[in-house]
């Protein structure tokens, strides 16, 4: 066990807090002391619920003495925020919705309040998830505790920054092409986006409606697995929930990789990945073959058209869905105008920050007349290619492993300026989200004293498969314990 | 400005000129998003580098590849069709921007 409270796992805490050895009211206090003294400099926070969380750390502690056996009840948590927390502000850290305050819960965050978790306040994350470095946050950029020099990765950089700065135990997150996978490489924690249709979606503000999910981001795989637990199941609310029940995936952790086919697919170790990662991974795939698995090289070439893929379908999706905030029911409402038509265009001018306006101008684009055929239409075929060779894939190996990010955490301001360089760092995960596919990142080594994460891919509501590989390596292997010093 | 044939989109992607501020312009219009100046200028270049890299998709073959719209396929997703209580009128207009009485309040629509 870690000496500090706010290093516990999840399930650590779950050990204490059922053994009565430490309250909810002391771990959640401990935490919140922590976002006090690094908050400053690690900035995952967008808004803090002190108050609130202490409040329902006394109603915790009261819960688990009468027999509350939810495996989150009292312990303290991040939710990105970008997921609807009624009454407290949920501003996808935009202008647009700076004071916006959703008049329900988003389903997931019903699951964890009925669980009696403690919620300490909302993450950072680039402005409507757009982005992988948390800069296109419209507030402030969250710094990576590794190196605060450094990118926490994005755009759930605040979670993956507050997890491994101990600035909560575990975190959610939302995963359109990498969102949860590359910040939590980055950050050298573990995070999940678990199979499209999985967690409900009900109550997270859209980005691009076909490719984002919600995840766990959390210290290590076991509590990946209590979190996915407790998130998961149909929904009624969300027409694309697949209709299977909410299952213990900690059963999947056996520690037992005998028999495991590992598939490489080599387009992920080549150009554009620095090479240095590419190495980590070999070593983090031998130790795999040690411990049980076969490991063989695959292809799959339709991975180099992706990104571009990706690129016409997020931004035309997000233009569809950002329309809505034209000023009149809720967000920024420019007044300084003459017409509606004027009021409308001021309002998405100031509420929408460059990386915003970027993509819709990108989407627009693409969906208009003359355009969609070649641009949208191409996009979802190839979509079908891409979806197609995993699934031949699959035939032949229960799971693939990757590099998370072609490189570690890059300096702030790095790729700013440059849009197509910064959409690169997607390469690897974003293959994942177009076929709507699960897959983990999770600790695999370090290249100059930064994190470098491992990325297993599975087949469709292979959770388990996923999670049980991930255990066996994390067992044989130290790098999830490892904690930045700050 | 965007009403060219299909062949002329195709003619773009395999080409692909550097779009022009006019075309910028449109497209910010069409989705009533306000643009200054500078913005249309660094758009225009962004956003030309950007559909330069689409370029690659015409590599591709997908002829008889029909389009993936979601990953899951579910169709006609049905429930009962019962009666719940809706949001409160509160709730509902707690957030608008102008309101008034139980209305949420626009600028006129038609002069």
């Amino acid at each position: 066990m870690p000496s500090n409270l706010y290093d516990l796992t999840l399930h650590e805490a779950r050990h204490l807090l059922d053994g009565r050895e430490v309250s909810s009211q002391e771990l959640t206090q401990a935490v919140l002391d922590r976002v006090q003294q690094v908050e400053p400099r690690i900035k995952s926070y967008v808004t803090i619920t002190g108050e609130m969380a202490l409040q329902q750390a006394k109603e915790a502690d009261q819960a688990i003495a009468q027999g509350e056996v939810s495996p989150l009840a009292g312990v303290p948590m991040q939710l990105k925020d970008n997921m609807c927390t009624r009454g407290i502000p949920t501003t996808c850290s935009s202008q647009m919705l700076e004071s916006f305050i959703p008049p329900y819960n988003a389903t997931v965050v019903e699951k964890l309040l009925t669980g009696s978790a403690v919620v300490i306040g909302k993450g950072n994350m680039d402005e409507f998830a757009m982005g992988s470095s948390t800069e296109n946050s419209a507030f402030f950029p969250t710094r990576n505790p590794w190196d605060i020099e450094r990118v926490p990765g994005g755009s759930s950089g605040g979670p993956a920054a507050a997890v491994a700065s101990g600035e909560c135990i575990y975190s959610l997150g939302s995963d359109t092409g990498g969102s949860i996978r590359q910040p939590a490489s980055f950050c050298g924690i573990v995070g999940m986006k678990p199979t499209y249709g999985l967690v409900s979606r009900y109550g997270l503000v859209a980005f691009a409606s076909s490719l984002d999910q919600i995840g766990p981001l959390t210290k290590d795989v076991t509590d990946c697995a209590l979190v996915l637990s407790a998130i998961s199941g149909h929904d009624s609310r969300d027409a694309t929930s697949i209709p299977q029940e909410a299952q213990d995936y900690s059963k999947a952790l056996t520690g037992n990789i005998r028999g495991i086919k590992i598939g490489v697919p080599k387009e992920y170790y080549g150009e554009g990945i620095d090479q240095n990662v590419a190495h980590a991974m070999r070593i983090a795939l031998e130790k795999l073959e040690e411990l049980g698995a076969s490991v063989e090289e695959t292809s799959l070439p339709h991975t180099r058209y992706a990104l571009a893929v990706y690129y016409i379908l997020a931004p035309s999706e997000a233009s569809a869905n950002l329309a809505r905030y034209d000023g009149v029911k809720y967000g920024y409402s420019a007044q300084d105008a003459d017409s509606m038509w004027e009021a409308m265009e001021r309002t998405k001018q100031h509420g929408f920050g460059p990386e915003v306006k970027r993509r819709i101008m990108l989407g627009t684009y693409a969906l208009s007349a003359g355009y969609y055929d070649a641009y949208y239409l191409k996009a979802q075929r190839v979509r079908t290619l891409i979806s197609r060779e995993f699934q031949e894939a699959f035939q032949k190996y229960d799971v693939l492993i990757t590099p998370t990010s072609p490189s570690v955490a890059f300096k702030l301001g790095a790729k700013v300026e440059d849009p197509v360089q910064m959409y690169q760092n997607d390469v690897c995960t974003i293959p994942v989200n177009i076929a709507g596919i699960p897959a983990m990142s999770l600790p695999a080594g370090f290249v100059d004293g930064l994190p470098v994460g491992m990325q297993i891919i599975g087949k469709p509501l292979a959770e388990e498969t996923i999670l049980r590989v991930a255990y066996t390596y994390e067992k044989a292997t130290a790098w999830h314990k490892m904690r930045p010093e700050l | 400005m965007l009403h060219w044939p299909y062949f002329f989109g195709r003619y773009i992607i395999m080409t692909s000129p550097r779009l022009s501020q006019d075309e910028v312009q449109h497209i910010a219009l069409i989705y009533r998003l306000g643009l200054s100046q500078e913005e249309i200028e660094s758009l225009r270049h962004q956003l030309s580098d950007i559909l330069e890299n689409f370029q690659v998709l015409d590599q591709v073959d997908t002829t008889d590849v029909p389009p993936t719209g979601h990953s899951v396929t579910l169709e006609n997703v049905m429930r009962q069709d019962e009666t719940t209580s809706p949001m409160s009128k509160e709730d509902t207009l707690a957030n608008a921007p102008l309101r008034e009485d139980d209305y949420f309040r626009v600028k006129a629509v038609l002069d």
